[in-house]
């Protein structure tokens, strides 16, 4: 066969290929077909909620703290407003509570500091596959919410924010039974020092059965709901929006 | 006396039961989808440690991207070897143009780099596969065909038998008559390693990686050494899982393709069995 036309042949097997390749793309990301496979979440959540809603994610001693944490997703929100707060220094953050709550509440960094804390040495699971330990120490959100009191409809709690990515507010949800989960916390320091700007200064969420998604950084307000679908892209959470999974426990 | 003539005769017999016919394929579609959705999972993530958290600057297996001659240069590092692997790991062409990632856009679901539905097709999978092999492994264990078809008997796990069979095997011979009945003790040994303890390790170290599923079982994490352990023993026990494909369907063809296809789809496998046939009455 001469070179030209072994040549033609060859393009015309990779544009087969290539063809192949995005009819199977196009079945393989089909929204109903997704949505049909994510039924799945639903057994993950509901056997994981069954089998350990209470129990305590491992906890690891100081020497197994690594001093290369990975910060993803924002590491220095571009907002303006954020940017103010990083300049003075955080002194005017305050964190709203409101939503389905008997009183709602706007807490000074120094009032949520005097909250019951917990410090736990943890491990990070970033949903690409990579872990990191790190130690945080943070207001219990079973105490921060208990202040505010939660409504009997309150099913949900938006965590919102400062951070825009990718053109949207970053946001996040939990269920009721994980903020009150005893290694839940609104985290104001790692490893020891004040939280970092990568890593979500001047205050983020712990949820130790969860993923890295879930973990919230530069939380600015709490909103308890009975539903999120109005939220966002009514997903739940900035990257439930994209397509991810809202459980984030697997 | 009757004189008899002896010849060669194909008879069917009953190979598989429907059960296991059954959740043999839903086992292998399982696995397929299983195998191309974790590639994509793992292409979000290229590279494997050893141990609770992923120390960055030291993997044990690593895929990336260099600058090349003449474009990007693929290349894969398994401890101290690195191996040039452009246009399959760490580079490869996806539409006609070069693309940085892991495994190449032919072998993972969705083709194209989609985490987020990688997941959706991998966790549905995970349920389908998990309930198939709980439902194969209790009735094989309850209605005897682990202990009738899988077990090697006595006489199959004698070392002269044993190395009869190697030597049989590495000839290519197979067994004919009523040896063709029952699996020889090669067989029986990959099939139980595959079904009894590789597929459940894959089970095991999946849950490893959830740290939902580490809270409730924080034995998991000691059993395997870690959650990036557990993400490793996932890869390497999925590699030999795909190296045991590929020598069972070798194996497959070489030992009557149809005969071996019929047998697991409507159950019925033909052996040659020695047939005496009356040759005339005795006076």
């Amino acid at each position: 066969m001469n070179p030209p036309r072994r040549g033609w042949l060859k393009g015309a097997g990779a544009s087969i290929a290539s063809l192949a390749l995005a009819g199977c793309d196009k079945i393989a990301t089909d929204p109903n077909l997704v949505k049909a496979l994510a039924g799945a979440e639903v057994l993950n959540r509901r056997v994981q909620r069954l089998i350990g809603a209470r129990a305590l994610a491992r906890e690891f001693p100081r020497a197994d703290i690594t001093p290369s944490f990975r910060a993803n997703g924002s590491t220095n929100p571009p907002d303006a407003d954020y940017q103010a707060h990083v300049a003075s220094g955080f002194a005017d953050w305050t964190l709203i509570v409101d939503g389905l709550v008997e009183k709602p509440l706007a807490l000074s960094l120094a009032e949520i500091r005097a909250l019951p804390a917990r410090t736990q040495i943890t491990r990070h699971d970033c949903v690409e596959g990579w872990s990191c330990i790190g130690e945080w120490t943070g207001a219990k959100m079973a105490a921060l919410v208990g202040l505010a009191g939660l409504k009997k409809q309150a099913k949900h709690i938006v965590l919102y924010c400062a951070d825009t990515l990718g053109g949207s507010k970053y946001y996040e949800t939990l269920d009721v039974v994980d903020v009150v989960h005893p290694q839940t916390i609104l985290a104001y320091e790692m490893n020891g020092g004040p939280l970092t700007v990568p890593h979500g200064a001047p205050l983020r969420l712990r949820a130790e059965h969860y993923l890295g998604y879930k973990q919230a950084k530069y939380v600015m307000r709490l909103e308890a709901v009975d539903r999120f679908d109005h939220i966002g892209g009514g997903q739940g959470g900035y990257w439930e929006d994209r397509g991810y999974d809202r459980f984030g426990g697997i | 006396m009757s004189s008899t003539a002896r010849h060669v005769r194909r008879a069917l017999v009953e190979r598989h039961s429907g059960l296991v016919r059954l959740t043999h394929w839903i086992n292998a579609v399982s696995l397929l989808v299983l195998l191309l959705s974790g590639l994509q999972i793992f292409n979000a993530h290229p590279k494997l440690y050893w141990g609770a958290q992923s120390h960055f600057d030291r993997p044990w297996l690593a895929t990336f991207a260099v600058a090349g001659q003449g474009g990007l240069q693929g290349v894969t590092r398994i401890g101290p070897v690195r191996l040039d692997t452009t246009g399959f790991l760490g580079v490869s062409r996806q539409h006609g143009v070069q693309v940085v990632r892991g495994f190449p856009a032919w072998l993972t679901l969705p083709p194209q780099q989609f985490l987020a539905v990688g997941r959706r097709w991998h966790f549905f999978f995970a349920w389908v596969f998990a309930i198939n092999g709980a439902v194969y492994a209790a009735s094989a264990v309850l209605g005897g065909h682990l202990r009738r078809d899988l077990l090697p008997t006595r006489d199959q796990l004698r070392p002269r038998h044993v190395l009869l069979e190697i030597w049989d095997h590495m000839r290519l011979r197979f067994p004919k008559g009523e040896e063709a009945k029952r699996y020889n003790v090669l067989q029986k040994g990959a099939y139980l390693g595959v079904a009894f303890v590789l597929l459940p390790l894959m089970v095991l170290t999946g849950m490893t990686m959830s740290p939902g599923l580490d809270a409730a079982f924080p034995w998991l994490l000691d059993l395997f050494g870690g959650r990036q352990s557990a993400r490793s023993i996932h890869f390497v026990t999925a590699s030999l899982i795909v190296l045991f494909f590929f020598v069972h369907m070798v194996m497959v063809v070489l030992s009557g393709l149809w005969n071996n296809v019929r047998s697991m789809i409507t159950g019925r496998y033909a052996i040659e069995v020695a047939a005496s046939e009356p040759a005339g009455e005795a006076s």
